[in-house]
């Protein structure tokens, strides 16, 4: 009992950094749950990724005006990600190019603009913290920013949630009455970059995606309605936050890629096993059928 | 009997996607109260047509005027193809959407809309599918569930295109027979249609294209085997037509 306590609960009892660490994965659950799951269900799943590099250079900007301040890089990031969702957007609407196409055009320019300013302006060990986060360094001012962040994405959400829902239907049907359907996805690609912002700090640039998409896809295989997908993937985000802070602290491992294990693993389970669509259960129903 | 105005009128209209017209300087209007089939062979406009006069597509010559009514009062049934059957939204949730014109994305849904909402599925007797996801209804359930939408939307102008494809016989009878009720309650029905059989027993009115009017008015005028037989060649002409024009561009 006691050497369970001392695993589990030990520490982030013991220890300050822990427990924000622990808060942070939280707050990002929150705000990322909704978000991966619209993703997923608008196939957006690589343009989550591509945006969630696009925010590079954005933040190495930031760090070069003002040093490792978070709010000057996730200013500086939420800037570059709105820029390539925006041009992304105006290429989309007035070229043949398709979305996911776009995205990833101006996703790389971006990527490039943000390596090449942080190799000639920062240290190779910005760059790692940039490109993979540290949450286990997250401060009390990143921590405001990720609660915020969480709070306006659910008070945001629950307001466009259902223009979302009828424009990622039947878009034919909300144009033709005339409503901007538009406008909720531009509102949500907005959250989709305050999200990525805010999980940059904690996983990097290049993860910050893991922690949105792979609780989305994972709650696909248990359950089927928006609100419960919504709900299974924040709770599968944190519980992934929390697996993977213990396992980081316990085998000495770095916590941003552990976290992300945890959850790539929770998928792989549920992809197994998971009752809606799931292999292991679609085979025993084959042999059902055969037999 | 006072004759009304009609409701939609097109003067000229032509529409174009990337230079090339699908719709070609098309003149007529359709009557209040009046229902009817838009047919003609593949790529003649017909989904042009309506996609057009719901505002979906501009014209790029030509103007569409609708009479008395605000566009968001037009309801428009797309094909079952440009919906995502793979979205989890609930029948009675699709059909909700039919209010839209009244609650938008923000206003309440009233327990009177509710009821509305559950008497249109009973009409087209889905009664108990309320909670079944769209995407898990067959082809018939779902063309069943889009009629109770444009049920309670209850608009003046009804929209409908290719209501039966890929629907089976009792279906289609059914659905008919609701366009008949709304044709009586003296809403004004247009409808992209297939089955010859089906226009010539259903529906007064036709108007019969291939990229332009081939003939419009009452249904046995329109049907004819000269007036089928010019449509056919008609849309064959036009696309030997498009080359030419894509080479001089």
């Amino acid at each position: 009992m006691t050497l369970l306590h001392e695993w589990l609960i030990g520490p982030f009892a013991d220890f300050g950094f822990m427990r924000r660490a622990l808060v942070a994965c939280l707050s990002l659950a929150l705000g990322s749950g909704a978000i991966g799951v619209f993703l997923v269900l608008r196939r957006m799943s690589l343009i989550g990724d591509t945006m969630a590099h696009s925010v590079l250079p954005g933040a190495a900007v930031g760090f070069m005006v003002a040093g490792l301040s978070l709010p000057a890089m996730s200013l500086g990031g939420f800037v570059a990600g709105l820029l390539v969702a925006l041009a992304s957007g105006l290429v989309t609407r007035f070229t043949p190019l398709k979305e996911d196409a776009s995205f990833a055009s101006f996703f790389m320019i971006s990527l490039a603009i943000g390596v090449l300013l942080v190799s000639t302006h920062g240290s190779s060990v910005d760059l790692m913290h940039v490109l993979f986060g540290s949450i286990l360094a997250v401060d009390d001012v990143s921590l405001m920013l990720m609660a915020s962040v969480a709070t306006v994405t659910l008070l945001l959400f629950a307001v466009i949630f259902r223009g979302l829902v009828a424009e990622c239907f039947d878009p034919s049907f909300l144009r033709a009455l005339k409503d901007h359907g538009g406008l909720y996805h531009t509102t949500f690609l907005v959250l989709v970059v305050l999200n990525m912002v805010s999980g940059f700090q904690a996983l990097g640039t290049l993860m910050a995606v893991g922690l949105m998409m792979l609780p989305a896809t994972a709650a696909r295989f248990w359950v089927r309605q928006v609100w419960s997908l919504i709900c299974l993937s924040t709770t599968l985000a944190f519980a992934s936050g929390y697996v993977g802070l213990v396992i980081s602290y316990q085998f000495n491992l770095p916590s941003g890629p552990a976290i992300v294990l945890v959850a790539g693993v929770v998928y792989l389970f549920s992809v197994a096993v998971g009752p809606r669509d799931g292999i292991v259960l679609g085979l025993l129903r084959g042999r059902h059928l055969r037999s | 009997m006072t004759v009304a105005p009609p409701l939609v009128v097109l003067r000229d209209v032509t529409v174009a996607y990337d230079r090339h017209p699908a719709l070609h300087h098309l003149t007529g209007e359709f009557a209040t109260g009046s229902l009817t089939a838009v047919i003609g062979p593949n790529g003649a406009g017909k989904t042009t047509l309506i996609k057009a006069i719901a505002g979906l597509v501009r014209p790029v010559e030509g103007r569409i005027a609708l009479n008395g009514m605000a566009p968001r009062d037009v309801a428009y049934m797309p094909q079952l193809a440009a919906i995502d059957d793979s979205f989890p939204i609930s029948v009675f949730d699709v059909v909700l959407l039919g209010h839209w014109r009244r609650i938008g994305a923000f206003r309440a849904v009233t327990p009177a809309m509710r009821d509305d909402a559950e008497r249109a599925l009973s009409t087209v007797g889905l009664d108990g599918f309320e909670g079944r996801t769209f995407g898990s209804l067959s082809a018939g359930q779902r063309q069943r569930a889009l009629f109770a939408r444009v049920l309670v939307a209850d608009s003046a102008l009804i929209l409908l295109d290719e209501p039966f494809s890929a629907v089976d016989a009792r279906t289609t009878t059914d659905l008919i027979r609701l366009i008949g009720t709304w044709h009586q309650e003296g809403r004004t029905v247009v409808s992209v249609l297939h089955d010859f059989e089906q226009v010539r027993r259903h529906f007064p009115q036709a108007l019969l294209l291939a990229r332009e009017m081939v003939a419009w008015g009452e249904t046995p005028d329109v049907l004819t085997a000269e007036n089928l037989l010019k449509a056919r060649a008609m849309s064959e002409a036009w696309d030997a037509d498009a080359l030419v024009c894509r080479g001089a561009a």
